[in-house]
């Protein structure tokens, strides 16, 4: 039976009304509860909207910081919602989006999501508390030293340039536009270092093809955005960023990121998701100003170019040449606070809130008239993506 | 030699048989003793049939290089012993839609940076070969 046509309930029905972050860097004093207190309370306080007024929670399954605890410290009334969303970095989306479907079926009517991390320390990372034995899924990867993600995406990266002709100039064009981008942005963790094509070329490996400019940052700090309907949003003290439409994608046969065992590896969660979202939206994808894209690693930049339907698959490398992803005056510009790789990465979250300060029009790399501002979670995971919208 | 290495559970009940044939020198696939179907990695469920009765087929333990890297450090102090290293990916000739992880080494129980990465070329044959770490027999791979 053919599926029915997707219908936007929740489309316009709802906003991004407030924003918050901490400052991000590496050994913060504070603790993780701290910092995703703080960001909460400063996402309210943008809002102009009482912690008491709270009634929704949204989080990642990998939140450390439990809901009971963020709404006793801030100060929420009686929540009626709450729900998590899993993959780590497929979140983030996820959870805003999620936030905006609880508000606009009247489960909650002012909803706060966010991300705090502290893991700026090494010895913080998943891949090196190594388990006795292996009995999920790495036990087909991680005895042949396919170790840590950057292992897990490097072997994809190989196989796309094998079967596309990529390169490493298209993924040196990732990390000096982001770089580029982030020198604009006071916060950012890397703004005041430049990067130059030879420094991406000399760089040291990490998992050949990938060197370590391929890498996203590891940050502490800790954002939060509040969602409230689209008439509430209109009263507030910020210009709302409309969630026009929401998706989530989970692929046949997919097993994160070392989805090896597939029939087509290289066409990950971005296209179901992707799909899914051009479905509910009144807008395509050539009506995307700005776009804020997942990357953990480079190589997924070429993989959402191509899942968002930015260009044909096996056209996301050359699509980053000649400065068109770069602001102010490329065709597409990406990742405009300098993204994970440059500016924090916070697993995905600082990208929401770039998404929405395009349509407020408070980005430091601002693109002029920006109505139509493309979010995008983890590729390579079970993912999520967000159209922010200006008017509705 | 090879001491911390990451290594399966042999107790899993979804895979122990495979890594059991390993230990024989089999490089088995789970099939669906329904319909037939192979599947990899190894799970409860066809999803072809939604049969949940498993058998295990024999394979010829040729293929070819589907995808490489070479990881570098920082890694888990074992691997980073040996680094940079070769993993691999290898697309099974009996069936190309199987495939395994692996590492291509220049005989069964050489190390796993034996090989020039630089000669390592996507396409290439391979077979299977055998290597004994601790208690676990784990699949290796050379150029056949």
């Amino acid at each position: 039976m053919p599926r029915q046509p997707a219908t936007g309930l929740i489309k316009n029905q709802t906003a991004v009304a407030g924003l918050g972050q901490t400052t991000f860097g590496k050994g913060l004093p504070d603790t993780e509860l701290s910092l995703a207190c703080q960001a909460v309370s400063i996402a309210l306080d943008d809002a102009g909207i009482e912690p008491s007024e709270v009634d929704g929670i949204a989080s990642y399954t990998m939140e450390p910081n439990r809901e009971v605890d963020v709404a006793r410290n801030v100060g929420f009334g009686d929540v009626t919602w709450f729900a998590q969303v899993g993959f780590g970095g497929g979140a983030g989306c996820g959870v805003v989006g999620q936030a905006a479907m609880a508000v606009a079926t009247g489960q909650c009517s002012v909803a706060v999501a966010w991300r705090a991390r502290k893991r700026a320390s090494a010895a913080s990372r998943p891949w090196a508390q190594a388990a006795a034995r292996l009995s999920d899924s790495q036990q087909w990867s991680r005895p042949f030293g396919v170790i840590r993600p950057v292992d897990e995406i490097a072997m994809l990266t190989r196989r796309y340039m094998h079967e596309y002709g990529g390169t490493r100039d298209h993924l040196a064009n990732i990390a000096i536009a982001f770089r580029k981008h982030a020198a604009r942005n006071p916060g950012s963790t890397m703004g005041h270092k430049p990067m130059t094509r030879a420094d991406y070329m000399n760089a040291r490996w990490i998992s050949e093809p990938l060197c370590l400019f391929d890498n996203c940052l590891e940050t502490d700090g800790a954002l939060a955005v509040v969602v409230v309907s689209a008439e509430r949003a209109r009263d507030l003290k910020q210009p709302p960023a409309y969630i026009h439409a929401f998706a989530q994608g989970l692929p046949p046969q997919h097993q994160t990121m070392t989805n090896y065992f597939t029939d087509d590896p290289l066409r990950g969660p971005a296209w179901a998701a992707a799909k899914r979202m051009w479905e509910l939206a009144d807008v395509t994808a050539s009506d995307v100003k700005v776009a804020q894209l997942y990357d953990a690693f480079s190589p997924l930049i070429i993989l959402s170019l191509e899942g968002y339907g930015f260009c044909d698959r096996g056209e996301g490398g050359p699509f980053t040449d000649d400065g068109n992803i770069e602001w102010p005056n490329g065709r597409l510009p990406v990742n405009t606070s300098g993204g994970g790789m440059s500016e924090a990465y916070v697993h995905g979250f600082n990208l929401v809130l770039e998404g929405a300060r395009q349509i407020r029009g408070t980005s430091t790399a601002q693109v002029e008239g920006a109505d139509v501002s493309l979010v995008t979670s983890g590729e390579g995971v079970p993912t999520s993506a967000i159209l922010f919208t200006k008017d509705v | 030699m090879e001491t911390g290495w990451l290594l399966p559970d042999l107790e899993d009940p979804e895979s122990n048989e495979f890594w059991a044939g390993c230990a024989r020198g089999e490089l088995l696939v789970q099939a669906c003793a329904a319909c037939g179907a192979w599947r990899m990695p190894p799970r409860p469920m066809c999803a072809v049939c939604r049969s949940t009765a498993v058998r295990w087929e024999p394979t010829t333990g040729r293929g070819r290089v589907w995808s490489f890297i070479v990881p570098h450090p920082p890694l888990l102090p074992a691997f980073a012993e040996v680094a940079p290293y070769n993993s691999i990916i290898v697309e099974l000739d009996d069936d190309p839609g199987i495939r395994f992880v692996g590492n291509l080494v220049a005989s069964a129980h050489g190390a796993i940076n034996e090989i020039d990465p630089a000669t390592i070329t996507i396409g290439e044959p391979v077979r299977v070969v055998f290597h004994h770490i601790e208690d676990v027999t784990l699949p290796r791979w050379v150029r056949a």
